[in-house]
């Protein structure tokens, strides 16, 4: 009997070391990840801008800079990533969406967008190019696509995830006066499709076009960056152009929808992407390993003034009402627009 | 044809462990931490659970294991989605500050694997001679003691459903990526890192992440499986009564 008792006490004791143990040990791991005192940032950005490896360099040089911040970087297509920012997850959005960029200003989403850097998009296919595309217009080789698609001769990939790039590519085929939606339906010869939707990341639609022999649009930046490392023979088709131009801009969270509270370090962080220092990062970022920037810094070639052409085209492409920002969706933005 | 994805992978795979490569590092005790902490939690909720599942007789009884049962099967980006629009700042539960964070990705986890430990446990206890129960009751022991009685016969069960269970936290991808977002230094996680890398087109070590990733696994397992069948853990058990 008494051993029984011994038995039962043994038990118990046993549960409750235990769960003291296991509560401990959930505490610990608890404390250990608790974040730090720093102030801590997040940015919602778009896959080309994160594959491409130019956020860490920011991150750093930033970090180094102010050293009270520490800024978070979430990447995720255009859509999904304005959507994180409405939903109050983010303090501010970093993407190349106008159209995407104009809609989360005036619904009262964001304040003091910022166009920051730009580069183009281009159009890669098969080295052999078996339908003729190269030196055609960014419209002209659309329609050349559409036309050889449809008899088999040729596939397209298109991103199909709501990114940036998927939007620019929608609004190319508009130009090109072709409904995407019919496209999509459309079957060669022997009845497959022609237009491949590969809902995926930029990279993974490159190693998609690459296998299929395919024709695809994409930013510069990630495809220099897969050419360079081996991952796709794919070969640039139609150039840049003033139908290509891809424009990177910064918009805050309004604080009055979105209450993580880091309006001011937003502020900086913005302020930063547009300074001397900011603009020269872009500059400077994949010169010894792609032989060219990746990204080119917007205000420093606004404020050199040498290539209107270009200049004109962005205004052209990615201005709100003759500017980065309307007044109306200016927050005490300081010395940012001056 | 070619293998070179996979064989640059075992190359840095070896070089990563053997050079105790800081990130790494840092990303595979994150992937412990969130897994072991979510299956902490997970057993307190589920063990419970099981147990009286198990062993009780109430009407519906079959209807909730079928429900169980079923919610094994959630997918882990449905899973992750539903919790992150809780876990958003002007979600229901946006208050408590858990997303992006760790413990986030661990209370989502422990989300997903308590329904294996409900199943598991309650399976392995009903597998158990259903006079046990009253045969310890007649013994005069109290429902505490019953269900410690009855945990100790189904261990070999229990102890399953908690591996499993860390093995299905450790491996999963859906919810690290909705409810940690992969923020390097603070949320990145072994299986978020493979997703990124691969995403980035940098293969190799996609590859050598997946083989650390599952030699974690397989020595973790090593070492429960082997520790649980000793002969000084069942020494331990015989002496502390247990």
């Amino acid at each position: 009997m008494t051993e029984k008792k011994g038995m039962t006490i043994n038990q118990r004791t046993m549960v409750i070391i235990g769960v003291v143990l296991a509560v401990a040990f959930v505490a610990g791991a608890w404390y250990m990840t608790r974040p730090t005192t720093k102030e801590q940032i997040i940015v919602s950005t778009t896959t080309s801008f994160y594959e491409t490896g130019f956020l860490d360099i920011l991150k750093k040089n930033f970090e180094t800079k102010y050293p009270q911040y520490n800024v978070s970087f979430i990447s995720q297509g255009t859509g999904l990533a304005i959507e994180t920012a409405k939903k109050g997850n983010a303090d501010l959005i970093l993407v190349h969406d106008p159209k995407a960029e104009t809609t989360f200003l005036t619904d009262g989403y964001g304040v003091n967008r910022k166009i920051v850097a730009y580069n183009f998009f281009i159009y890669v296919g098969p080295s052999a190019d078996p339908i003729g595309v190269k030196g055609l217009s960014p419209v002209d080789a659309l329609k050349k696509i559409a036309e050889e698609g449809a008899k088999g001769n040729a596939i397209w990939v298109s991103r199909g995830d709501n990114s940036g790039t998927h939007s620019k590519e929608k609004a190319l085929w508009k130009l090109a006066g072709l409904n995407v939606t019919l496209l999509k339906q459309q079957t060669t010869p022997d009845g497959k499709p022609w237009y491949y939707e590969a809902g995926a990341g930029m990279t993974a639609t490159l190693q998609l076009a690459d296998q299929k022999n395919a024709y695809t649009i994409t930013d510069v930046a990630s495809y220099l960056k897969n050419s360079a490392s081996g991952n796709i023979k794919l070969v640039k088709v139609v150039d840049s152009g003033k139908d290509t131009l891809n424009v990177y801009a910064a918009i805050i969270c309004n604080p009055s929808k979105n209450t993580r509270g880091h309006y001011e370090a937003s502020t900086t962080f913005v302020k930063y992407l547009a300074s001397d220092e900011g603009q020269a990062l872009f500059k400077d970022y994949g010169v010894t390993q792609y032989g060219q920037a990746l990204f080119k810094p917007w205000i420093t070639t606004l404020k050199a003034n040498t290539d209107t052409d270009l200049i004109q085209w962005v205004k052209d492409y990615a201005y709100i009402e003759g500017s980065d920002c309307p007044m109306a969706y200016r927050l005490n933005p300081g010395d940012l627009y001056s | 044809m070619s293998w070179q994805p996979i064989s640059d992978g075992v190359t840095q795979a070896w070089h990563l462990i053997a050079t105790c490569d800081p990130q790494i590092v840092d990303i595979t005790i994150r992937s412990l931490q969130t897994s072991s902490m979510a299956t902490v939690m997970a057993a307190f909720v589920g063990l419970p659970l099981g147990i009286i599942i198990g062993m009780g007789s109430f009407r519906g009884k079959e209807l909730v294991k079928i429900l169980f049962n079923a919610l094994v099967g959630v997918p882990t980006v449905s899973l992750g989605l539903f919790l992150w629009a809780m876990f958003s700042r002007d979600g229901p539960l946006g208050v408590l500050d858990l997303l992006y964070t760790v413990p986030g990705i661990a209370v989502g986890e422990a989300i997903l694997i308590i329904p294996i430990i409900v199943s598991f446990t309650a399976s392995a206890i009903e597998a158990k001679d259903e006079k046990l129960r009253d045969l310890v009751r007649t013994l005069g022991a109290s429902d505490f003691e019953t269900a410690m009685a009855i945990l100790r016969e189904a261990w070999g069960g229990v102890s399953l459903a908690l591996v499993s269970s860390f093995n299905r936290a450790f491996a999963e991808l859906g919810i690290a990526m909705m409810l940690g977002a992969n923020i390097r230094g603070i949320t990145r996680v072994l299986t978020t890192a493979i997703s990124l890398e691969t995403a980035k087109g940098e293969l190799g070590l996609s590859f050598a992440l997946s083989f650390i990733l599952f030699a974690v696994v397989l020595s973790l397992n090593f070492v429960v499986g082997y520790v649980g069948r000793s002969r000084w853990f069942g020494d331990l058990q015989a002496r502390s009564g247990w």
